[in-house]
């Protein structure tokens, strides 16, 4: 079996560095970098498959050259290659372009899932994986917080997150998946495999491998930011201390003056 | 041109999901500051109350009866009715944030290649362009953006509008599915229930949430109390999920859900900023914590200092006394 696995690379959220540029574009420099929490759920899960069913995981990225630094984290944890479709073409790209490029380089891979985070930590727009399943014409399934491929009967079952607990799917392979937290943590590097990714194979794609009509005409993201505005500021909130009881009363008079209660 | 804005209605054990209601009335303003049109979309096996429902806060809805969401995945049927309408005329999908609402905002976006504005909490318009806020960069900032074409998919999140019922019911005008869903449908083969979830949290008016504090699935005892109590519902923050005391679809926060409750209580959470951008949009924030420097201090209106043991507790038996038992 044969898994892909999109990878992001996103500013880290630990770090809490996020900002815009001068052309309220994200600031990519301004942060520490990691793979995009929601794919690395999604790249162990697939490693786990890979170790339970035979084969191997891939991973693939859209991003600038020095996306390989963040790919060499995701080869560390275990996936054998890479595919990178960097250009500069690209820089800034809206999320329907995203969904083509991916899509497109998807389809010179063989494999027979592909994965991708639910949604990711810095656009959080979380319908990219949905829309390269659109582009292949392949099942989707969603919100996965369990994977269990049958690669004989060349089926996959997933269970998906609902809003009351969880539904179980099944579609045939190849299938694209959305990773959640739910899939379980990923794992750390260990030193030996920080050691094999230097040596790993990524493969560079640009835009001319990937066929015409990626990019929207005339070249302009018909999606920009117009402007940023600071957060609602909240008005200075009160410290309630005192006794457990007096703190309880003290609660339950502010949620009858907000006609909660 | 003027705009036609399309509202993908869900639906929850056969009624219309409130999130759906809040943003047909979001649709109804956008339409009616840009003089457009609105219709909505009710996709399910038996969609007939739910369209009702969805009627009494839209001019039309289109109710199609799908046999095939019964034991099938919904977003591609879904996304296959709502492509029908946008070749009658739809120039802006309008989608709920929440797992279906991305999917289907996702399968169109895919199969048409329109720009999408993602999150939206406001929308207006700059002549044609739909023009929405968003909060990005985990809280840091809202950001307002557009996309210069005259179509769009929206996805919005809870609390954008209140929902407002018409004086006049829209029309209902009932269809035969498309038939080929936007993707091949994976099958449903079981919906398991968990204890607890029947109210999804975005839609929940009042939250109560446990955090490392609560010291272990035990303590989500008191939490559930007092969501019982408050008549809300529990969530926790990431460390409890974490720690394995509550599942994963309980969480708030930047990689979980996203809750603008009326009412905001926390037991033991101390208010990272992941956590802060699933709830910092909440009308009114009570936390109680033990530690006088807990981040969540900056946000909350009411802060209480002290054992979340010995506050929990009083505060149940303070709104049992309140209410007469």
């Amino acid at each position: 079996m044969r898994i892909l696995v999109m990878t992001k690379p996103v500013p880290d959220p630990a770090a809490n560095a996020e900002r815009l540029g001068a052309n309220l574009r994200l600031d990519r420099a301004a942060s520490p970098t990691v793979v995009n929490g929601n794919d690395e759920y999604g790249l162990e899960a697939a490693l786990q498959l890979v170790q339970a069913h035979g084969g191997e995981v891939a991973i693939l990225t859209m991003a600038p050259a020095t996306g390989v630094e963040t790919m060499r984290k995701a080869l560390a944890m275990g996936a054998m290659s890479g595919v990178l479709v960097a250009d500069d073409a690209l820089a800034g790209a809206d999320i329907p372009t995203t969904i083509r490029v991916l899509a497109a380089a998807a389809a010179t891979q063989a494999w027979d899932l592909l994965i991708g985070g639910l949604d990711t930590s810095d656009g959080a727009g979380g319908v990219v994986t949905a829309g390269v399943a659109a582009r292949l014409g392949l099942p989707l399934l969603s919100a996965a917080a369990r994977i269990e491929p049958d690669p004989a009967a060349r089926r996959v079952r997933v269970q998906r997150l609902s809003a009351k607990g969880h539904d179980l799917l099944e579609a045939p392979m190849p299938a694209v998946i959305s990773a959640t937290q739910a899939l379980g943590t990923p794992r750390y590097p260990t030193l030996k495999g920080i050691m094999a990714a230097r040596t790993r194979q990524i493969t560079m794609l640009t835009l001319a491998d990937l066929g015409a009509d990626m990019l929207p005409i005339g070249g302009q993201w018909p999606s920009r930011v117009l402007g940023v505005l600071p957060p609602p500021s909240r008005a200075a909130g009160r410290t309630v201390t005192g006794d457990p009881a007096a703190q309880a009363r003290e609660i339950a008079d502010y949620l009858a003056d907000q006609r909660i209660i | 041109m003027p705009a036609t804005l399309l509202v993908v209605g869900e639906v929850a054990d056969g009624r219309l999901a409130r999130l759906s209601a809040e943003i047909a009335s979001f649709a109804v303003g956008l339409a009616a500051a840009g003089g457009g049109a609105v219709v909505g979309l009710i996709v399910d096996a038996a969609p007939d109350l739910a369209a009702q429902e969805f009627a009494a806060y839209l001019p039309r809805v289109v109710s199609v009866a799908s046999g095939a969401v019964a034991d099938g995945v919904w977003a591609p049927h879904a996304a296959a009715e709502a492509r029908r309408l946008v070749d009658e005329g739809v120039t802006h999908v309008l989608a709920s944030v929440t797992n279906d609402g991305r999917d289907v905002a996702g399968l169109l976006c895919g199969g048409l290649g329109w720009g999408i504005l993602a999150n939206a909490s406001a929308a207006s318009w700059d002549g044609d362009a739909i023009v929405v806020e968003a909060t990005v960069l985990a809280g840091k900032a809202i950001a307002r953006s557009t996309v210069d074409a005259p179509n769009a998919i929206v996805t919005v999140r809870a609390g954008a509008a209140e929902a407002m019922e018409l004086a006049k019911s829209g029309a209902i005008e009932t269809r035969v599915p498309v038939g080929v869903p936007a993707v091949p449908a994976a099958a449903v083969l079981d919906r398991v229930a968990e204890a607890g979830a029947e109210v999804s949290l975005e839609e929940a008016k009042v939250v109560v949430v446990g955090g490392r504090g609560v010291a272990g699935p035990e303590g989500f005892g008191l939490v559930d109390e007092l969501a019982a109590l408050l008549g809300g519902v529990t969530g926790a923050s990431r460390a409890a999920v974490d720690a394995g005391w509550i599942p994963y679809a309980r969480q708030i926060g930047q990689t979980g859900k996203v809750v603008r409750p009326a009412l905001y209580l926390s037991l033991g959470v101390s208010g990272a900023m992941q956590h802060r951008a699933g709830m910092q949009g909440s009308q009114n924030i009570v936390a109680v914590n033990r530690d006088p420097d807990a981040p969540i201090a900056e946000i909350a209106d009411l802060f209480v200092i002290g054992d979340l043991f010995e506050v929990g507790p009083a505060l149940a038996a303070e709104l049992r006394a309140r209410r007469g038992g």
